[in-house]
């Protein structure tokens, strides 16, 4: 039935089109049909041109005014953000005007020049200096930005160990994280996915016998402490993951068969980042969201969507299988307190496997 | 005259063969203009069926885990109720990448201009070598065939992303689509690869070997010299993917571990050792960036063409516009890290890769700003193939930029893998290249089939297709910079993006009415080739040697001898002329000069 209602909607278009056509040649009966644009056609197309730059520029508005809200671009959570932050706004304003003024510019001879008959273009096939000019403004406007982005990505990746940064290790797996903190040694035991051994619940594959494995705490929950440099060391057990924490500008992909790592350090907690003015009020439009939603929702008979409360989160964000969309793990940036006490709640390794 | 070489022509093709047979002259035929619409056609076809694939994957993200009776009709099994399922969704994220990537904007675009146009503009009978190039087309066939039917396997097609990273590619049992359907793939690409190679060598030869008397290499159209050198960087880089994937073939079947190690799954741990899936991505992305220009080049060459014939004017900086195609080439083969900054390579590297990205934004700039010059006090013919001409222009500027956000490393971190680079690299290949191939049929439609397009029809698909286009890739510039991943079969598990589910639906409206349009282009296409208005020899006016050949194809090209070379393609408007353009083989004149290039 739906296959049928598919085809004779195909058809309809079709027909529709044919009859387009049959219309446009009932049109040009007497006229000239040697299909080549001709001067009412250059001046239809012409003005079209110029309405189009019309659009592009509208639509550049209207995205700016509806959605201009939702790029990461500001509140980031993470001590090196903010440089990020300003890299993406210089690079966003130098592109914004390079494509206003080159747009315009490609329309508007579009429109100008537009053909007539009889008239001559100008014979102009060459020009060094301008050709150079235009070169050379790419070239030192590009110098700049490449500087500037290679300062901030040595920055960021350049891990000094001299910050004793905790340690911690994200564990990717289809479909889920796991964390696993390095203990008051501040050591990860040393960990192979060979060793894991399902009936005792040693799920990483940690080195049983290693002494620096005992005080490893593993969980499924990601918590930090405000303030302090974090030291992320990836690992995956089965196919390409990418630890992605968008609102702390970080990002690294999990690698079967070896270690990656990243290291930022948080800035601002959750409780934090709940007040903030801008996320409270995405939250709010959210929840806006949500309700309308729900309402539809019920009106079907199924359940109604939670209220939604701001998270930081981590995200895989490199195609993983059937389940990709949905492996997160949520984050939580707390004081120095609270993540020791929480982290006192929690199991360490050597208690945490089954005596068989 | 024109009607003289006409008449000629005509008795020519019947007096000297007499004997060709419907098999020798539409299937196994080793005529370039035959093959072209070979080409020409299998691309469109596979075109169909790749843009339905992503109408399918648009409304699945725009109205998540809803029954959709067309899903129901066209996915069968893989949308029970009309429910996509999560593993199809990824199938059809990976087959339509590899589909308009491969299979439309290589093989049908190159496949066809390459061909109809190296021969008809250097002035050659025909291609270096027939028979080559017969076989070039029929594994492209084979190979197209073979990567539909993956679609009809029982574990589904492969779903690992046009990227097929191992272990996800490597492993069933990490995705069932890894299995059979991931076997058809390697042997689809390793035939496609096979075929482009054979392709690519046989442009090769043909350009630096037949060139007519006086068709030096700095008088060549920028359409040859793009086909040309993306023939060379096919032939450098194509061979790394087939190395690639035979690799990943002994890993799969074999038991090696080139790409694999420590692996555990499903509970259990499996042999490989030693491997790194860092090396496929290496391997992957020397053919796959290279593969962006390999896409762009020819689009841009058949747009050099079509911007200076429409304009009556010469391309502005020939000489920096080859010098930057060339510039672009090489850059293109040292830049693929680009991909890889955030896959646990070296920062180090990054930073390198980071420096010779952006210094592939200078020579693209060149071409740009070149192009919008050529426009200036041109006398500008608004033709549909002009129109999609200055549409690439627009596109190429919109998506290019952005590619300085992608390509610096610090700030890619953020945005990798998110909806900004999907819109990035739609814009700047997916739909520049797209136009470049509409540009090219409607420019050279008259060549191929003696008929014309309908122009209306034309302008009707441009503007549609152009606001459409701007439609669906801009506003998802914004969800991308919120964070958004791509390739996520629901947004909907994640309420930090729920504010993104309506720009979402407008995004796929958008697509879908882009995707419906083209249909006019369909039909467009097909009635003309039989009832179109009858094309005459030269219908703009243009001054390369294609338009000497008679309208009626005939083997060999040219009834009589082959046309000399006299001066370069872009002669348009040139003082002392009456007309305004100057066929490439019209002598100079008494004391004309031509143009040092």
């Amino acid at each position: 039935m739906t296959g049928l209602l598919t085809i004779l909607i195909l058809l309809g278009i079709t027909i529709a089109i044919w009859q387009m056509v049959k219309i446009f040649d009932l049109a040009q009966v007497n006229k000239d049909v040697t299909q080549v644009a001709n001067n009412k056609d250059n001046k239809t197309q012409g003005y079209l041109m110029l309405a189009f730059l019309g659009f592009i520029y509208g639509i550049t508005i209207v995205s700016f005014a509806l959605w201009g809200d939702l790029p990461l671009t500001s509140n980031s959570a993470s001590e090196h953000g903010p440089e990020i932050d300003r890299l993406m706004i210089i690079s966003m304003a130098v592109i914004f005007i390079v494509q206003t003024i080159t747009q315009f510019l490609l329309h508007y001879f579009a429109f100008k020049y537009r053909g007539e008959k009889g008239r001559k273009a100008l014979f102009y096939a060459d020009n060094d200096k301008l050709e150079f000019i235009w070169t050379v403004i790419p070239v030192i406007v590009l110098a700049g930005l490449i500087m500037y982005g290679l300062f901030t990505w040595t920055d960021i990746m350049n891990i000094d160990e001299d910050d004793d940064p905790i340690v911690v290790e994200l564990y990717a797996q289809q479909f889920n994280w796991k964390a696993r903190y390095a203990g008051e040694d501040n050591v990860l035991g040393k960990a192979n996915v060979r060793l894991i051994n399902l009936d005792n619940a040693n799920i990483l594959g940690l080195d049983e016998a290693d002494p620096n494995a005992q005080d490893d705490i593993i969980t499924t929950e990601l918590h930090l402490p405000v303030g302090q440099p974090i030291l992320f060391k990836m690992r995956s057990q089965d196919v390409l993951h990418s630890a992605y924490m968008p609102h702390f500008r970080a990002q690294m992909n999990c690698v079967p068969g070896m270690i990656t790592q990243f290291a930022f350090t948080p800035t601002v907690t959750t409780e934090e980042m709940r007040l903030n003015p801008d996320i409270y009020e995405k939250v709010r439009n959210i929840n806006r969201i949500r309700v309308q939603k729900s309402k539809k929702l019920q009106a079907k008979g199924e359940e109604p969507l939670d209220s939604y409360e701001f998270d930081y989160l981590l995200l895989c964000n490199k195609i993983c299988g059937k389940s990709h969309y949905n492996m997160q793990m949520k984050i939580i940036v707390e004081s120095e307190e609270d993540y020791k006490a929480w982290l006192l709640e929690q199991k360490l390794f050597k208690n945490s496997l089954v005596q068989n | 005259m024109s009607a003289q070489v006409d008449t000629h022509a005509h008795q020519d093709d019947h007096g000297h063969h007499p004997k060709e047979t419907f098999i020798t002259k539409y299937i196994f035929c080793q005529d370039h203009k035959m093959i072209a619409k070979q080409y020409l056609i299998t691309g469109i076809i596979m075109g169909v069926v790749g843009i339905l694939m992503s109408l399918l994957m648009r409304m699945q993200i725009a109205w998540p885990t809803q029954p959709n009776p067309i899903f129901e009709a066209l996915l069968g099994k893989w949308a029970p109720g009309g429910v996509m399922d999560a593993d199809i969704y990824l199938a059809l994220v990976t087959i339509h990448g590899t589909i308009m990537v491969f299979f439309v904007l290589t093989a049908g675009l190159s496949g066809t201009f390459s061909n109809l146009l190296i021969p008809l503009q250097i002035g050659a009978r025909d291609m270096a070598s027939g028979f080559l190039n017969m076989v070039s087309y029929w594994l492209f066939f084979l190979s197209s065939v073979i990567m539909v039917a993956s679609f009809f396997v029982e574990a589904g097609p492969a779903a690992a992303g046009w990227t097929i990273y191992p272990p996800l590619s490597a492993l069933p049992l990490a995705q069932g689509g890894s299995g059979a359907g991931m076997t058809l793939w390697l042997v689809s690409m390793a035939i496609f690869i096979a075929s482009s190679l054979l392709g690519s060598l046989n442009y090769i030869v043909t350009v630096l070997n037949l060139r007519t008397k006086g068709m030096a290499m700095t008088r060549l159209p920028l359409t040859i010299w793009a086909f040309f050198i993306t023939a060379v960087i096919g032939v450098v880089s194509f061979p790394v993917l087939l190395s690639a994937a035979l690799l990943l073939i002994m890993d799969r079947s074999f038991g090696t571990s080139f790409f694999l190690s420590d692996i555990f799954i499903q509970g259990e741990v499996l042999h490989y050792q030693g491997g790194s899936p860092v090396l496929f991505e290496h391997l992957f992305w020397f053919l796959g960036h290279p593969e962006v220009y390999i896409v762009l080049l020819p689009a841009l060459g058949i747009t050099s063409e079509v911007i200076a014939t429409n304009s009556r004017k010469p391309i502005f900086g020939y000489r920096a516009m080859v010098a930057s195609i060339l510039a672009i080439a090489f850059l293109s083969t040292i830049v693929w890290g680009h991909h890889m900054f955030i896959s646990g390579m070296n920062p180090f590297l990054g930073s390198v890769f980071t420096f010779t990205t952006l210094l592939i934004a200078i020579p693209s700039a060149v071409k740009a700003f070149n192009y919008i010059t050529t426009l200036w006090k041109g006398n500008l013919q608004l033709n549909p193939a002009m129109l999609f001409s200055i549409g690439l222009v627009s596109t190429f500027i919109t998506g290019g930029l952005t590619g300085i956000i992608l390509g610096d490393s610090a700030l890619d971190i953020n945005v990798h893998d998110t909806y900004f680079v999907v819109a990035h690299f739609h814009l700047v290949m997916g739909i520049s290249a797209l136009y470049g191939l509409f540009a090219g049929v409607y420019h050279w439609f008259p060549k191929m089939f003696g008929r014309m397009l309908n122009k209306n029809l034309g302008y009707i698909h441009f503007w549609v297709t152009a606001i459409c286009a701007y439609g669906v890739f801009f506003p998802m510039h914004f969800i991308g910079m919120a964070g958004l991943p791509r390739r996520y079969y629901t947004n909907s598990n994640f309420p930090l993006f729920d504010d993104t589910s309506n720009v979402q639906i407008l995004i796929t409206v958008f697509a879908l009415v882009g995707g419906v349009f083209q249909l006019v282009f369909l039909w467009n296409f097909f009635h003309s080739i039989f009832y179109g208005k009858k094309a005459v020899q030269n219908p703009w006016r243009s001054n390369t040697l294609e338009w000497t050949t008679p309208v009626e194809h005939m083997h060999g090209n040219w009834p009589g001898e082959i046309p000399h070379v006299e001066r370069w393609a872009y002669d348009y408007s040139k003082p002392g002329h009456d007309d305004d353009f100057v066929p490439q083989n019209v002598p100079l004149k008494e004391g004309e000069e031509e143009l040092q290039h």
